[in-house]
């Protein structure tokens, strides 16, 4: 995926885009809802989104390729497979959370031991979305991945995270559906890290332990299924 | 010494018998082209030899490792080419060959000396630091056995290795694979029948899922009374009974 400098560039450049313009925007109109400090962990989580687009493209390219087919043959393991697509995607993961924390403390966001802690919290977050690109990467072909994880997820994280809008304001079943879901938790989790506020974080944390657990398990048995029936 | 001993091999999926008691023998160093219309069976029982497919019945042997219950010492002493190219294509060339020795075990520095053994067998040199996806067909499939060739494996796979190749391309590829002859114990699957004929040691033709005949070229069209080894062929797919 590195080598895909297209899916990178665009990975990392299209949160940082997003921070400077609604950076802007605050600057000339302030919203509390854009306050540099909620906004540079909420427009990390969205960014993460796209580590599952690109996991899935991934996955579902080597399996349509007979590439995965010959791994398939060879003494590898099913978990050797699912680490070797989850450890590379991490530092990447990092280095996204990592340019959104740099250009948002151009515009005022405050470094301190927190930012630390907050990028932990990015960092079981994009476990959660690299794990959930290998599930689909491992069911869907990579037109259909285009409309589940580089549409359908990066829009569902976008509203039912409470980055662009408060989700109570909407209120609900919308607001009620954003609870159940772990991407407002992720952003709050993330928030309040930030925020040096440790108690805030929770309950957060425990829906997103939780979800990246279901999530990862899945994806180990999805893998693995596909593993033994697409060797057909 | 028999590399490959299989023992009624049977793969059924359903109402469909892909695979129907096959019993085959394949001798260290031999090359044993596999060849049969498509539906043949040919994929399929590469397929349960590498372990890819487990046998609905019957046993095959690889090295006397069971496919069913030694797996991994069946993947480690073997490797296969598969039908469309298999390689890592936003990787180079030498980082898919160093990828598949580092798959097999190898150290970094052990993968480094098998991908220049591999480029030098393989003529690889000028395109080591090139993409793979910018490579032609004829040089993907190189890289392809290239790839299946770098853990040394005692038996190699090859499937359709020249599919929709030129025949420039192929007749270069025909070169690489001649040189395996008597080194590693090679199954090749192919539609095109002067390939076989060219390469192979012997020929064993497969149509729905049987093994209907096994000899060399000339034996074949001994025993079908034909003039060539194409009316050979097809006298022999299109009947039904077994030559012995």
């Amino acid at each position: 995926m590195i080598r895909d400098k297209l899916n990178l560039a665009f990975g990392i450049g299209f949160p940082v885009i997003l921070l400077v313009l609604l950076s802007t925007i605050q600057a000339n109109i302030p919203v509390s809802m854009f306050e540099i400090q909620r906004l540079v962990p909420g427009i990390a989580v969205f960014g993460l989104s796209f580590v599952s687009l690109f996991a899935a493209v991934l996955i579902s390219k080597d399996r349509q390729s007979s590439f995965l087919m010959r791994l398939y043959s060879s003494p590898l393991l099913p978990s050797d497979f699912l680490i070797g697509y989850t450890l590379p995607l991490l530092p990447m993961s990092l280095a996204q959370s990592l340019v959104c924390v740099l250009v948002g403390f151009a515009f005022g966001f405050e470094l301190n031991a927190y930012t630390f802690l907050m990028l932990a919290v990015l960092l079981l977050c994009s476990v959660f979305y690299i794990s959930l690109g290998l599930l689909f990467g491992s069911v869907l072909n990579d037109k259909q991945i285009g409309g589940v994880c580089g549409a359908l997820l990066t829009n569902l994280t976008a509203w039912l995270s409470g980055v662009w809008f408060d989700v109570a304001l909407v209120g609900g079943v919308f607001e009620k559906i954003a609870n159940a879901l772990p991407f407002i938790h992720m952003a709050q989790a993330a928030a309040a890290a930030a925020a040096g506020d440790t108690a805030g974080m929770f309950p957060h944390l425990w829906y997103v332990v939780a979800y990246t657990a279901v999530i990862c398990i899945g994806s180990v048995i999805i893998f693995r299924s596909k593993m033994n029936a697409e060797a057909v | 010494m028999n590399d490959i001993e299989v023992h009624s091999l049977t793969k059924r999926y359903k109402d469909t018998l892909a695979v129907d008691s096959l019993d085959l023998d394949v001798a260290h160093g031999e090359l044993l082209a596999l060849l049969g219309v498509n539906g043949a069976g040919k994929t399929t029982t590469i397929k349960m030899l590498s372990c890819l497919l487990t046998p609905t019945s019957g046993e095959a042997f690889l090295c006397k490792k069971s496919i069913i219950h030694d797996k991994n010492d069946v993947k480690q002493l073997t490797n296969i080419s598969p039908q469309e190219t298999a390689v890592a294509r936003n990787l180079t060339v030498r980082e898919n060959l160093e990828l598949m020795a580092r798959v097999y075990g190898a150290d970094k520095s052990e993968s480094r000396r098998k991908a220049d053994d591999m480029t030098a067998q393989f003529s690889l040199g000028e395109v080591l630091d090139k993409k793979s996806k910018t490579l032609s067909g004829g040089m993907q499939r190189r890289l392809s056995i290239a790839m299946a060739l770098i853990s040394d494996p005692k038996v190699l796979f090859l499937d359709e290795p020249t599919l929709g190749l030129d025949v420039l391309a192929r007749r270069e590829l025909w070169k690489h694979v001649e040189q395996l002859k008597g080194n590693v114990t090679v199954i090749l699957t192919t539609h095109y029948l002067e390939e076989a004929q060219a390469l192979s040691d012997r020929i064993a033709v497969m149509t729905k899922g049987k093994l209907r005949a096994v000899g060399t070229a000339q034996e074949l069209i001994d025993m079908t009374g034909e003039k060539n080894f194409e009316d050979a062929f097809v006298n022999i797919a299109s009947g039904e009974g077994a030559y012995e």
